[in-house]
């Protein structure tokens, strides 16, 4: 693998004015696979594609609880990935206790992203490998934001991060204008159609590979959501009604262009080609 | 001194604890719990407010009654109930009842010596889906019972479940022997009859009543639906479920 | 180190207390002053009384005299109890009022590092009231108490909030609150006016109930003064009123024995 001269610690700029570590770290989010995150004025959910070791393995949680109104889905470390997300449940837990409050969604990020940016400053520490799409509920409706290893957070009408996620975002900003008023439904089929995006080819989702998180009031296929409508992932069976809604490829409905076989971005083709034979998104090319 | 301060040593501290009035009690049934406390909040002879609830739901299989010193009471189930959301997140699941018991005593012998002054009913279904009461001591000394009164009238109402539900000083029927077990249509009476005895013969006892009524999976719920706003808290389907009954006490 | 006035020696009598800080068989007794490196409160110096406080249909309604005591000397008579915190909650304190102080700069610093994150997520009176309440607990858990009874009223989001919370950290809401002589005298009086109308009583229904209230805890409660000021919170906001000087009679007196000029 090629070397940058300054990149053995993250407190050194590059005379370009990069930290090359910190880049490394966004590198490290692309190799996790997909989520997509989108919103409607009632919902905000999240969609990620889960991978297993092998036929015989189990798949990888890709989604986290954090409090009744908050959810994340992750791309990279899963490890680094729980320390933040035990962060986040403390934070919001803290916020319960002192104050009987739901913690808002934007503080929480916030709180993460702040503590992202002191292992970009700080010597002896490396940044997290690890980037969040966050969903939340609170009086100013639903929310979505991103979290990523730099330290920043912003917030959206829909995102994707992870491998390929490229193709899943180009999906989104052709679709996104109608997100606004869709029914739960709906919003789902359009996730499920940008996580599709980052698909290898002749792979599909399945009701084992893909996890759906909602915030929001329950639709038309959950039953007996109190009328608090918490935080809920939903996972197997439960998920098969949607991918049924889903739009066959070949269809007016896709997108718009053939999902471009490699990703249009430069610096992500180099690592999203699939070694031959790999079952894997992507591999760490040595 | 013409005080006398030097004749003996002087003690001067700050009391941090005081005494809130009410009354709890749990019964076990066969497929069903049911948990109970008035909602009056007292200091001395004043009535602070006539509604401050005592009990509460932890899990859809678990509610916890504390009664004694209100602001300890408040802080302890705060914390039981947090302790809970952590396991939620550690293993996708509600914790068993029998794991709340167990829970509840060791949070509160951590205080051994600076006691939560309150005394807690925890009630519900266990695993195998039958309906338990646990008590508890302030420093954390537990039991699982079928029934159990606390706080400000246990004097009143105790005997009183010790007769109805015991059977203690009663003979059985030549040739029949005592249930073991009440239908939950006789609890509730028994229920609500000890509250309104209570607030006739203690002070600190009255206002409102809340009945919480938690149900074994899969239980027909019939014997419930007779009783005049029945509340369903429930969170998740195909699993234990739990009620709210409430009742005006008197007021005087 | 002892903060009490009356254990730093005194020049004269020891069986008498000439200022009347504190009623004499309550007086603490020990002399030696410095013993404990750190003092705690172990009782309230200067202090306010009773606060009352209802809801109505637009809002609540609390009120608190102006009188800061020194036992039972009337020391400072113009100091406001009542204090704005954010922008739809008051908050009245009786007991300590050192101690009140440095909850009021809780409050403030509550409310700047609120205002800084600047999302219109504004802390609410319910909020304040958990937050207080966690305080309160926590420094009586640490036998430290902060030695008040606090009220919390406010409305928000067109929902009226009033509880109380004490040194102890016991807390409660009710729709009519009084702290100190207040939670004997005013309380039957005003639950009497309140319960049951929270929803229909108008301002001026609310202001004449607060006031006849204040009226009989200045007669009877040794400790208050007839001056108070009234704060409303409604969606219009917060409000605290000048200080009102309460007309009274005392002609009567002339009749009790004891008052007034005695004929035999």
């Amino acid at each position: 693998m090629f070397r940058n001269t300054y990149d053995s610690d993250n407190t050194v700029f590059s005379p370009q004015g990069r930290l090359h570590q910190v880049e490394y770290a966004l590198e490290a989010v692309k190799q996790g696979s997909a989520a997509v995150g989108l919103r409607s004025k009632t919902h905000a959910i999240l969609l990620a594609l889960k991978r297993s070791s092998g036929e015989l393995a189990s798949y990888q949680q890709k989604m986290y609880r954090i409090d009744d109104h908050v959810g994340i889905a992750i791309a990279g470390l899963t490890s680094d990935a729980r320390v933040l997300s035990n962060f986040m449940r403390q934070q919001a837990m803290s916020s319960r206790m002192l104050f009987n409050r739901p913690i808002p969604v934007n503080r929480l990020v916030s709180s993460i992203a702040d503590k992202a940016q002191v292992n970009t400053q700080e010597y002896g520490r490396r940044p997290y490998g690890v980037g969040f799409l966050v969903i939340g509920g609170d009086k100013t409706g639903p929310h979505l934001y991103e979290f990523s290893p730099s330290g920043n957070s912003y917030e959206y009408y829909a995102m994707s991060i992870g491998a390929r996620s490229q193709s899943a975002k180009t999906y989104l900003e052709k679709h996104f204008d109608s997100f606004a008023d869709c029914e739960l439904e709906d919003l789902i089929r359009h996730g499920l159609h940008a996580l599709r995006e980052t698909l290898q080819q002749d792979k599909e989702l399945t009701i084992n590979n893909t996890s759906i998180g909602i915030i929001g009031p329950g639709g038309n296929h959950e039953k007996a959501i109190p009328p608090e409508a918490p935080f809920r992932i939903l996972e197997g069976e439960e998920i098969d009604v949607y991918l049924k809604m889903m739009v066959p490829k070949e269809s007016a409905d896709a997108p718009a262009t053939a999902p471009p076989p490699v990703a249009p971005e430069g610096g992500e083709s180099a690592v999203a080609q699939p070694p031959a034979g790999g079952d894997e998104d992507v591999q760490m090319q040595e | 001194m013409p005080d006398g301060s030097f004749s003996h040593p002087q003690q001067r501290q700050f009391n941090p604890y005081t005494e809130n009035g009410g009354t709890i009690l749990a019964i076990a049934g066969k497929d069903f719990s049911v948990i109970a406390g008035d909602t009056r909040q007292s200091e001395g002879y004043s009535i602070q407010t006539r509604y401050a609830p005592k009990v509460f739901r932890l899990t859809d299989r678990a509610v916890l009654a504390v009664n004694g010193f209100a602001a300890d009471g408040n802080m302890f189930v705060k914390k039981v109930q947090q302790r809970l959301e952590w396991y939620r997140h550690a293993h996708a699941k509600d914790m068993p009842l029998g794991a709340i018991a167990r829970l509840i005593q060791t949070m509160l012998y951590g205080r051994r010596f600076f006691p939560y002054y309150v005394y807690n009913i925890l009630g519900g279904i266990e695993e195998d889906g039958t309906g338990a009461v646990y008590s508890f001591d302030p420093v954390g000394s537990y039991e699982r019972e079928a029934c159990r009164a606390a706080g400000a009238a246990q004097s009143l109402v105790q005997p009183f479940l010790d007769n109805q539900i015991y059977f203690k000083n009663q003979q059985a029927p030549a040739g029949q022997s005592h249930p073991l077990h009440l239908p939950l249509s006789d609890v509730l009476a028994i229920v609500i009859d000890s509250f309104t005895s209570a607030t006739e013969r203690h002070i600190e006892v009255g206002d409102g009543l809340e009945i919480y009524v938690v149900l074994t999976k899969g239980r027909p719920t019939q014997d419930l639906e007779g009783y005049r706003g029945v509340k369903e808290l429930t969170t998740r389907p195909d699993g234990d479920r739990v009620f709210l009954i409430q009742r005006e006490l008197k007021k005087d | 180190m002892d903060h009490f006035p009356l254990s730093w020696g005194r020049p004269r009598n020891d069986a008498l207390d000439a200022f009347n800080t504190y009623p004499m068989h309550k007086r603490p007794t020990h002399h030696d002053t410095f013993a404990d490196g750190v003092q705690r409160t172990q009782q309230p110096i200067v202090t306010g009384t009773s606060v009352l406080a209802i809801k109505y249909k637009d809002g609540i309604m609390m009120a608190a005299d102006t009188l800061a005591s020194y036992g039972s000397l009337a020391r400072f008579k113009s100091i406001q109890r009542l204090h704005t915190v954010g922008s739809s909650t008051v908050l009245g304190a009786s007991g300590d009022l050192s101690d009140f102080q440095y909850i009021q700069s809780l409050m403030e610093d509550l409310i700047i590092e609120e205002h800084t994150a600047g999302d219109h997520h504004e802390l609410g009176p319910a909020e304040i009231h958990e937050y207080l309440a966690q305080v309160l607990y926590s420094r009586r858990t640490k036998m430290d108490p902060l030695w008040n009874s606090l009220v919390v009223g406010g409305r928000k989001d067109s929902k009226n909030f009033l509880a109380y919370v004490d040194l102890l950290g016991t807390t409660y809401s009710s729709s009519s609150i009084a702290t100190g002589y207040g939670a004997y005298i005013a309380v039957p009086l005003l639950r009497n006016a309140v319960d049951g109308r929270e929803n229909t009583l108008t301002e001026e229904e609310a202001r004449k109930i607060i006031v006849d209230c204040m009226r009989v805890l200045f007669y009877r409660d040794a400790r208050s003064l007839n001056k108070f000021q009234i704060s409303t919170v409604t969606d219009a906001g917060v409000t605290i009123s000048e200080p009102i000087q309460l007309e009274t009679t005392w002609s009567f007196a002339e009749g009790i024995r004891g008052y007034g000029a005695q004929t035999q």
